[in-house]
């Protein structure tokens, strides 16, 4: 115990306080969501070095990542919380809905911003009632429309059937209700085919499918279950263009296991994919050849590996925003707040950066802390071993979306004493 | 020489037959608690707080209850985890549904509910036991989980399944949600562990924990001295149930905040108090304690020594973790097979022959 003393304080006294920028990466390396947190973090943490390596970091602060092991477990995603907000931590990126679920009330109370891009809890898009929580540029309930109005685009959705296969977790369970009013909407008949973590043993499920032949399978899946989903899917020959996982289900480790077999599988997407832009250059000069980039530096260009790159940049872009509106340089969570809700990502941003047509422009404003929702579908293709856009970023449902919104919301205000309204 | 008893006159019964006969046991006790009440409190701060001190003490109780039924009672156990979901799920229901009452009631209520229900699962140890008794109970972990998934009356129809718990305060303080001191979270644990362990220090010393070794040690033999099993094993059940349902209630409302029953509350808590048990040491109050301790501080210490003195990537030192505490595990187990709770007294035994040892 005095030993634990002693490291804790060593490492209290060894971190200057306030000095950097300090962009805390509760990752995951180890565990059965290894194969998915491992490009991200590499991602998420390469654009920083670049960001320092190229320009001094961020405004001429210098930028620091604190990196930290969860295993996609809540327990310990608290543990890193707690170890690492101390340090000035701007703003937490967890890539758990689990650990994002723990810490909404958390950084609402210390007045931290979280940023769950993709993920997390999708009401807190009403940025009235979750101030301190961002979900732009898009999240699970937009996931779910553009999965359906892309079967509808290939013919009739009436009277069809949907399989939704997801992990038996929060983060599976949020599109079902979606899915529900969906379905209500336009008359497909819907089928819920729960996985429970971790995943690694689907047989019962796709027994199911191939019982009741759905016409489409939606997945909701992450980690080992995306693998073992696409394999099985291919054992029972199910076709996989009529297979369509959300962005968490589609890295090229998913597929990949799979082999041929996965070609034509397809996966919605929020952020172009490839290494084809002019950012590569620079990561690959600064970053990868300088011997600098994080984990086995053999991620880039991966689509999960853009994914924590696009999250970094998102990051940094609201830190820029923070710094411009507030006029200092070294910048406090409430400011770096301030910053994201003011974010604007304009196309001649993107391309300053390096990434030109790499996402969907959109603005964060204090009623909306979940950008348009808009997104893509990509497709695999197994030979050239790459992803390709088959459709361009297309808007959800909001007249589904936004009643949900405000409805969960609301339930989430009355819950916890919230009075809604902008600061 | 530090802990011996000469010189230490007992001239009552009572005294005779107190928890720590031996003086320097007893101040070394009253000493420990001093510090935990009225020192800890006043220098913790969030990261002690919720890494290292109310996992610890919440694991403490789980570690309790299962050491009275596995350890006392010799009912080998799986179930752990879904038992303190039936806590924890307990005690949301009770907190939403009668939010003006105090929490310092809705725990212990949040207690006798998985009580019942742990009696109710423990009905089948009255036929099977051993590997048998563990597979029945590792039935319960599974119909749990599956039965807080499935039915959404226990999640209040939350969208995601998940449970959160809301504010609520003891005589005004905040002891839930996210606005809780880190001081007001640690103590609320400290009360329940205080009094878990006393109850479960003093029903092990009486007839009931009597009761509970005869039937681990022999069973027909217990019978036939007089004890009679159905009781016998349905109270150890029970209590233990209780002690469990407690930390699960803890467990969510105050460490957690937010729950969700596949992973806070799946097969690896089971496992993970049952390590807790065998390691601390079967039989032990203070095994429940050392065993918590061991399997919730050491992998927060490596984690520290790993990644923050010698600064190795977080994926090699999780990685190393798992190594070392694994290691050390089952070198435990060769050379201890009793527990730290037995090094302990082997310690003490040694203690009270010195400098004289033989």
């Amino acid at each position: 115990m005095k030993f634990t003393t002693l490291a804790v304080a060593a490492i209290m006294a060894a971190s200057p306080v306030m000095a950097d920028l300090v962009f805390p990466s509760l990752s995951y390396r180890t565990g059965p969501y290894a194969a998915n947190g491992i490009p991200f973090a590499d991602g998420y943490e390469d654009y920083f070095t670049l960001l320092n390596e190229r320009d001094g970091g961020i405004g001429g602060v210098p930028t620091k990542v604190i990196e930290c092991e969860t295993g996609y477990n809540t327990e310990k995603g608290v543990e890193c919380y707690e170890a690492t907000k101390a340090e000035g931590a701007l703003v937490y990126q967890p890539l758990s809905t689990g650990i994002t679920y723990q810490l909404i009330p958390k950084v609402t109370a210390d007045g931290i911003p979280l940023h769950t891009m993709g993920y997390g809890r999708t009401s807190a898009k009403n940025g009235k009632v979750f101030s301190n929580v961002f979900n732009y540029p898009a999240n699970y309930w937009d996931g779910a429309s553009h999965a359906v109005n892309h079967i509808m685009s290939q013919g009739d959705i009436k009277g069809k059937k949907i399989a939704l296969v997801y992990h038996n977790s929060a983060y599976g369970k949020e599109p079902i209700r979606t899915l529900e009013e969906l379905s209500k909407k336009h008359g497909f008949e819907l089928t819920l085919i729960p996985v429970d973590h971790p995943g690694q043993e689907q047989k019962s499920q796709w027994l199911q499918i191939r019982r009741e032949k759905p016409d489409n399978v939606i997945m909701y899946g992450w980690g080992v279950m995306n693998q073992v989903a696409i394999q099985e899917a291919a054992n029972i020959r199910f076709p996989m263009e009529n297979f369509i996982g959300i962005w968490w289900s589609g890295s090229e480790n998913d597929v990949l296991p799979a082999g041929d077999k996965a070609n034509g599988y397809k996966a919605l997407t929020f952020h172009n994919l490839g290494d084809d832009y002019p950012l590569y250059d620079d990561l690959r000069k600064y970053v990868v050849d300088a011997g600098k980039a994080a984990g086995a530096g053999d991620q880039l260009g991966t689509a999960l590996y853009n994914r924590g790159m696009y999250a970094a940049m998102l990051a940094a872009e609201a830190a820029k925003t923070a710094q411009e509106l507030s006029g200092q340089k070294e910048l406090t969570p409430a400011l770096m707040r301030d910053g994201m809700e003011a974010l604007e990502i304009t196309e001649e941003k993107m391309a300053a950066i390096g990434l030109p047509n790499f996402g969907p422009t959109f603005k964060v404003s204090c009623e909306n802390h979940g950008g348009d929702g808009l997104g893509a579908v990509a497709q695999w293709d197994a030979t050239a071993g790459e992803w390709s856009l088959i459709t361009g970023y297309e808007g959800s449902d909001q007249d589904v979306i936004q009643g949900l919104v405000d409805e969960d919301s609301a339930a989430f205000a009355a819950e916890s004493n919230i009075d809604e309204g902008c600061k | 020489m530090f802990y011996r008893e000469a010189g230490d006159f007992n001239t009552s019964y009572p005294e005779d037959s107190q928890t720590f006969p031996i003086k320097f046991d007893r101040y070394r006790y009253y000493v420990v608690l001093a510090v935990a009440f009225l020192v800890i409190p006043f220098i913790i701060n969030d990261y002690w707080a919720n890494a290292v001190f109310v996992p610890f003490l919440i694991y403490a109780i789980a570690a309790i209850g299962l050491n009275i039924l596995t350890g006392y009672c010799g009912q080998v156990s799986l179930g752990t985890g879904g038992f303190m979901a039936v806590g924890a799920y307990a005690v949301y229901k009770l907190m939403t549904s009668f939010p003006e009452v105090s929490m310092l009631i809705h725990v212990p209520l949040a207690g006798l509910i998985t009580a019942g229900v742990v009696t109710v699962f423990g009905l089948p140890s009255l036929r099977i036991k051993g590997f048998y008794l563990a597979v029945a109970t590792l039935a319960a972990q599974f119909f749990l989980v599956w039965l807080f998934n499935k039915v959404p009356w226990f999640y209040n129809y939350s969208a995601s399944g998940q449970i959160s718990s809301p504010e609520r305060d003891v005589f005004g303080i905040i002891i839930t949600g996210p606005n809780t001191e880190a001081w007001a979270k640690y103590v609320i644990c400290l009360i329940f562990v205080t009094l878990a362990a006393v109850i479960a220090r003093n029903l092990t010393r009486g007839s009931v924990g009597r009761k509970w070794m005869a039937i681990r040690d022999m069973d027909i033999a217990a019978e036939i001295i007089g004890v009679n099993p159905m009781m016998a094993k349905l109270t150890a059940f029970a209590v233990s149930g209780f002690f469990i349902g407690i930390a699960g209630a803890l467990f969510f409302s105050v460490y957690l905040g937010a729950a969700e029953v596949g992973e806070s509350f799946g097969i690896d808590k089971s496992f993970l108090v049952l390590f807790m048990v065998i390691i601390g040491g079967l039989g032990s109050i203070f095994g429940s304690f050392a065993g918590a301790a061991f399997m919730v501080l050491l992998p927060v210490l490596l984690k520290n020594v790993f990644v923050g003195f010698l600064g190795w990537p977080t994926d090699l030192a999780a990685h190393l973790q798992f190594i070392v505490a694994g290691g050390l595990i089952i070198v435990f187990l060769i050379m201890e097979p009793h527990g730290l709770a037995q090094l302990w007294r082997l310690a003490k035994e040694k203690l009270r022959l010195w400098p004289f040892p033989h």
